[in-house]
């Protein structure tokens, strides 16, 4: 048909940036079980050109260590190759140049641009609400950095495109567990920070902020929730996020959540950002599904960033074995 | 030392006004082809992360913009008293219409890849889609009606038709409008310009209005004018 040739910019996708960038920052190391024994030694084994060739973060979850490199900012996790698609990772510069954080501006290229401007160290997290545990967390309260696993999911955004990230950080459960909210908790709000100092875009009023999201207590309990600290085997680039944020992969992007300030159990269900400035067009649920379309555009395909055609989308964006029985009974064309 | 011009004739804007204007109003869209032309050499380009949504949006902005600098040729020449700057009025008509083109064939070919079925759903079922479509609809006979020959053919229709440019203008702003995410200030600052630029018609036609009801009235006795 037209096109046949695959366009120059396209293979990047695994093949240009990413790779060497990445396979030079850490060294992977053989052995799951190992990880013990070999963490933070510094031995490093062959491996990066072979994941440099295979996609780095594809050979990774394998079974490899990433290592820490403290002067780059570099973080130690293991990969969880169960958790973790095997499809091709989008290069960094994607990944961190092509972003919605609309506090830095609406321009996909804004939060790379400004987000350089927030103040991440120190960063604590106010918890609230239904808890017994509630008070103001320091981030490595919240975070075990001794812990950290590596994820490759998929990400598909409302807009009708998709990346695939190699996240790195711990299991929302843990979080909520540690979080201790009370039996009458159902749901759980994050709240993004907002320092109108640092970002520029709040002076603009495209959403009521600061942002807000949420998630039922047994979707944040679901093992696929995830709260990053890195990607590409790094600490989290500020325009994704930092220092910490929520990762619902079988959810639109915008759930979720980045620069997470606050965190409060609830009994009824959050008023979140999106569905407040559009009720009709953005549900509390927002699970990905190619047969709601929104109102203003199909959700039937996306565009998977660094391919020049569209593909399918697929229900829970292929997540569906691990979330579908959340929503058992519930209508999804109501509850969009 | 004073540089004197010699006069402004219509000859000479022609001859040497017009060449940069074209050129000028060409520029946004002949930057994309070269860094389309690139990209797909497989060279560095500015097309960024997502090069179909940037061509999509880039060309839209530029027709927009072209089409509102069209609007804006009338009132400024009224009002600076230089004639002369209607001679390139139909020029940013017709930049304006190229840019809407490649921003139609950005969607349909680089963003769609001629998926025929989903881009009529896109034209039934998308608000903004329908909206930019009915602007293009509109558009497309002003620029095909274009012509010296046409102009005097159509005479005083001509006019009246080339009025549907306003809506069209609408409509586009419209689409833009339906198109962004959250409460975003761009679409409404083409808007106010927009409104600027109808409200000044709108203020003209109110002014010369008590000559309005003779030339109806000529109109409407059609067969029996003379």
């Amino acid at each position: 048909m037209l096109i046949k040739r695959k366009p120059g910019w396209a293979l990047p996708h695994s093949a240009v940036t990413p790779e060497a960038h990445y396979a030079n920052r850490r060294q992977i190391m053989a052995g799951l079980g190992a990880s013990a024994a070999l963490a933070g030694s510094g031995l490093a084994l062959s491996g990066c050109g072979e994941a440099a060739e295979t996609g780095g973060a594809t050979g990774d979850a394998a079974g490899g260590i990433l290592r820490a490199d403290t002067q780059r900012r570099d973080l130690t996790a293991t990969a969880n190759a169960a958790l973790s698609t095997d499809e091709p990772v989008n290069a960094h510069e994607a990944v961190t140049g092509y972003n919605n954080f609309f506090e830095f501006g609406t321009d996909k290229g804004d939060p790379a641009r400004y987000a350089d401007a927030l103040t991440v160290d120190p960063w604590s997290v106010e918890v609230s609400g239904l808890t017994d545990a509630p008070g103001r967390y320091g981030l490595d309260e919240l975070i075990d950095f001794q812990a950290l696993e590596q994820r490759i999911y998929r990400l598909r955004c409302v807009e009708a495109w998709s990346m695939v990230i190699p996240w790195i950080g711990v299991p929302l459960a843990g979080l909520i567990d540690a979080l201790k909210p009370q039996s009458a908790a159902r749901y759980v709000r994050f709240e993004t920070v907002l320092r109108p100092d640092e970002m520029r875009g709040v002076g603009a009023r495209v959403l009521d902020w600061p942002y807000v999201e949420g998630l039922r207590l047994d979707e944040a309990r679901n093992e696929l929730a995830f709260i990053a600290v890195g990607l590409y085997g790094e600490v989290l680039p500020k325009q994704n996020g930092a220092p910490l944020r929520l990762v619902v992969p079988w959810k639109y992007g915008f759930k979720s959540i980045k620069s997470i300030a606050a965190i409060r159990f609830t009994e009824t269900m959050p008023m979140t950002s999106w569905h407040k400035v559009a009720p009709g067009e953005y549900g509390f649920y927002a699970n990905v599904n190619p047969e709601v379309s929104h109102p203003r555009w199909s959700q039937a395909r996306e565009r998977r960033i660094g391919e020049f055609g569209r593909r399918d989308t697929v229900k829970f964006n292929g997540y569906g074995p691990w979330v579908a029985d959340l929503y058992d009974g519930m209508d999804l064309t109501r509850w969009y | 030392m004073v540089l004197s011009l010699p006069p402004l004739t219509n000859r000479r804007v022609d001859r040497w006004v017009k060449p940069p204007v074209h050129l000028l109003l060409a520029l946004p869209l002949l930057w994309l082809g070269l860094q389309w032309t690139l990209a797909l050499a497989g060279e560095p380009h500015g097309l960024g992360i997502n090069p179909q949504q940037f061509s999509n949006r880039f060309t839209g902005l530029w027709a927009l913009r072209w089409l509102v600098l069209a609007l804006a040729v009338g009132p400024v020449a009224r009002g600076l008293g230089w004639s002369k700057l209607m001679r390139l009025r139909r020029l940013v008509g017709l930049w304006a219409f190229a840019a809407v083109v490649v921003h139609l064939s950005s969607y349909v070919a680089l963003d769609m890849l001629f998926e025929w079925r989903a881009i009529w759903d896109d034209i039934v079922k998308r608000t903004y889609i329908t909206f930019g479509m009915a602007a293009f609809a509109l558009l497309l006979p002003l620029a095909l009606t274009s012509t010296r020959a046409a102009q005097r053919r159509l005479g005083r229709a001509w006019t009246r038709l080339h009025r549907l440019v306003l809506p069209a203008a609408a409509l586009a702003v419209v689409h833009f409008a339906f198109l962004v995410k959250g409460n975003q200030t761009e679409p409404w600052i083409y808007a106010g310009i927009l409104a600027a630029l109808i409200g000044y018609r709108a203020l003209e036609w109110r002014r010369r209005a008590p000559r309005a009801p003779r030339a109806r009235r000529r109109l409407g006795t059609g067969g029996a004018a003379p």
